[in-house]
């Protein structure tokens, strides 16, 4: 498998996703959860299939914009999401009115309510923490292999991150607080790959010193290829299961870690590798 | 049979047995072990109940912002009380926020409510005259006095308004006259809860608007009075930033769905490992127990909440477990590709992929951490069982799947690279 000399094509992927994704984001911009916007969530499990209109028809009397959606495996729950910042009170009558309407068990619900100032908040350390957690693996990486291998890995990542980023932008998935979880999960995910590979290229440096980059790194992506399948897959059928058979909740924390897990995986194998080849050689023709 | 083989089959019989009672529960002799899933504590989002975080309307910072919180968080701890919840969480976040966690409440209404509410502080009379209120108290502070016999005891001091101090004069004259100390009491009342009742000296009235009360305090409970009567009400006007409120069924529902979720990702891990890597990938599966088995223990001795997040960042994590075993199986088929003896090539294919496995599984544990720090509530539930997760994935393939990989080999033979995967 020639990557190294596929890498153009492989980046020239990337690139268009990521760049889709801005140009999506910079026109309609992104779609905030309501942990984001601020507003009030109510869930309830009804034990059966209703309409959006029959639910409007109690909905309507407090907020006639509030979005309705279906959840559940049967269809069963329905979600209702409102931006406006309805009161403790008001939530209550909501729910009491299914419960009298369609002779619900008392406690089959859930609601939520988020202060507008929480967006900023997430938005903010999403940020931070993405940025602490790669300086510090940028480090390690440094202390362990060294600098190139390091700022290699740390290309990758950002790669990952504006990958997500752009699959949240064109898919126009609600970013909300697991938005963070999300991220840094897939941070841990992707490096773990790059590394595995790097690792596999210092010891065959070590092992074939007169042999040349190309094939060093050819190599070394040859030989992890059948890991990073293997893994990626596992992992892939767990995040999967967990989405298919998952509550709300977790399906939109299980969504962009499969994608995440994808893209970790692409650019563990294409992306990193052929980033270092670059940089070793700059560094070897500049010490000519 | 040689030795090694009963020795397998001895593990194999005592994971087996391990798994059951972590699935059933069990008692051995006067023992009971509980079964996993009730030994370890549910999160709000699956045991259901009510949580609010509350911001505090202030620009105070440091210490004093520290101690403003700190009374708020003792007055809402207070008031929670009365409520009869279990293992109430209180804490206080980001400096100016107030995390109230209410695990398994049926009515989140009511808890809702008494948590806003602004507290009332009470001062009545035998008869339940109200004597002085909570805005009558100017200031309440602990302080150390000596007392008749020359011992330094700790004293909660009282301070009162122009007001206050004309009504408690009033009320402990006539106190104080009573020949009966039950009679003399006066209750200290905080929303109808008595937090203090101090009897008023025989033929000592209060006259000047400076009490003290004492009693066999200790510090801490001194100061927790004083604070309750310096500030019945919160000392600080609070914002609702968040309301959440899960009904316990459908917390429950979650959770069994999940589980299920996680049961079925093991099966097919499972599978795919045996038949991709044959005997490694049956010791794979076992040490995919041992794994699950080690985190199990683990959250139920550390008292780790398991949340929605949480499971999901588990069968995360066994996807990864998976991982290290690949890492190492694959550079097992290599050596024995090369033409080495199968149980040689275990040997150093366990050796050359350990950095690897170290590496790798550290730069994760990095993210996991940051995860943790910089999270709050459900996320940060994430951030624990991925990092238990990674330790434990660990642990089991570089110490259990290497003893048992070896033990395999001597149980299976060497003959037959196929039944390693080769």
């Amino acid at each position: 498998m020639e990557v190294l000399k596929h890498r153009k094509v492989f980046a020239f992927i990337s690139l268009i996703i990521i760049i889709a994704g801005i140009v999506v984001f910079a026109v309609k911009g992104l779609n905030y959860g309501i942990d984001f916007t601020g507003g009030s969530l109510i869930q309830i499990n009804i034990g059966e299939f209703v309409s959006v209109d029959e639910i409007r028809t109690i909905i309507d009397e407090y907020d006639k914009n509030a979005s309705i959606l279906h959840a559940g495996i049967d269809k069963n729950e329905v979600i209702i999401k409102s931006t406006l910042d309805l009161s403790n009170d008001t939530i209550r009558t909501i729910i009491n009115n299914f419960t009298e309407k369609y002779d619900l068990e008392e406690d089959n619900f859930q609601s939520e309510k988020f202060g507008p100032y929480m967006g900023k908040e997430i938005r903010d350390k999403a940020f931070l923490s993405t940025i602490i957690a790669t300086v510090l693996m940028l480090i390690y990486i440094s202390w362990r292999f060294e600098f190139s291998f390091g700022i290699a890995a740390v290309v990758a990542l950002i790669h990952d991150v504006l990958i997500m980023f752009s699959f949240y932008s064109i898919f126009r998935i609600s970013i909300n607080s697991s938005f963070i979880a999300a991220i840094l999960t897939v941070l841990g995910y992707s490096i773990n790959d790059t590394i595995v590979i790097f690792d596999r290229i210092r010891e065959n440096t070590r092992l074939y010193p007169r042999e040349s980059i190309d094939s060093l790194i050819n190599g070394s992506i040859k030989q992890s290829l059948t890991r990073t399948i293997y893994t990626s897959l596992t992992t892939f059928i767990a995040v999967l299961v967990l989405y298919i058979l998952g509550v709300e909740d977790v399906k939109v924390l299980a969504l962009p870690l499969m994608i995440g897990i994808i893209s970790g995986t692409y650019s563990s194998l294409f992306i990193a590798s052929p980033l270092w080849y670059e940089l070793k050689n700059r560094k070897i023709r500049t010490a000519k | 049979m040689t030795k090694n083989t009963i020795l397998f089959i001895a593990i194999l019989a005592l994971i087996i047995y391990g798994s059951v009672v972590a699935i059933n529960g069990a008692t051995i002799g006067n023992i009971q072990i509980p079964k996993a899933r009730d030994s370890i504590d549910l999160g709000l989002d699956l045991a259901g109940g009510v949580y609010v975080v509350l911001e505090a309307k202030t620009d105070l910072k440091g210490p004093e912002l520290q101690r403003l919180m700190e009374q708020s968080k003792a007055i809402i701890n207070e008031r929670i009380n009365g409520l009869g919840v279990s293992e109430p969480n209180i804490a206080i976040e980001s400096g100016n926020r107030i995390r109230v966690e209410l695990a398994g409440i049926s009515n989140p209404q009511e808890a809702t409510e008494l948590i806003g509410k602004t507290a009332q502080l009470q001062f009545m009379d035998q008869e339940g005259n109200i004597v002085i209120t909570g805005k009558n108290v100017k200031g309440s502070e602990v302080q150390y006095h000596t007392n008749e016999i020359g011992q330094e005891e700790v004293v909660v001091s009282l301070e009162l308004d122009k007001e206050g101090t004309q009504n408690f004069a009033e009320a402990t004259r006539i106190l104080s006259e009573k020949i009966e100390p039950e009679e003399r009491v006066v209750f200290i009342v905080l929303d109808g809860l008595i937090i203090s009742s101090p009897i008023v000296q025989y033929m000592e009235p209060i006259t000047n608007g400076k009490a003290y009360i004492t009693g066999k305090f200790d510090l801490e409970g001194a100061n927790r009075l004083s604070t309750l009567i310096r500030a019945g009400a919160l000392p600080v006007e609070m914002d609702e930033l968040q309301t959440s409120v899960i009904g316990p069924t459908l917390g429950l529902n979650a959770f069994e769905r999940s589980l299920e979720a996680g049961a079925i990702a093991l099966m097919l891990i499972f599978l795919f490992m045996l038949i991709i890597y044959k005997i490694p990938g049956l010791i794979a599966s076992i040490g995919l127990v041992i794994y699950t088995l080690i985190i199990v223990l683990t959250m139920s001795i550390l008292g780790v909440k398991l949340t929605l997040p949480g499971i999901a960042g588990l069968v995360l994590s066994i996807g990864m477990a998976v991982d290290a075993n690949v890492i190492i199986f694959e550079r097992i088929k290599e050596e024995i590709r090369l033409g080495k003896s199968i149980r040689t090539s275990v040997d150093t294919g366990f050796k050359r992929a350990l950095t690897s496995v170290l590496d790798s599984n550290i730069t994760t544990l990095i993210a996991g951490i940051v995860l943790y720090y910089f999270g709050t509530g459900p996320i940060r539930g994430f951030g624990v069982t991925l990092i238990i997760g990674i330790i434990a994935s660990m642990i089991s393939a570089v110490i259990f799947s290497k003893y048992l990989l070896r033990l395999a080999v001597s149980v299976f033979g060497s003959k037959n690279p196929k039944l390693y995967g080769a």
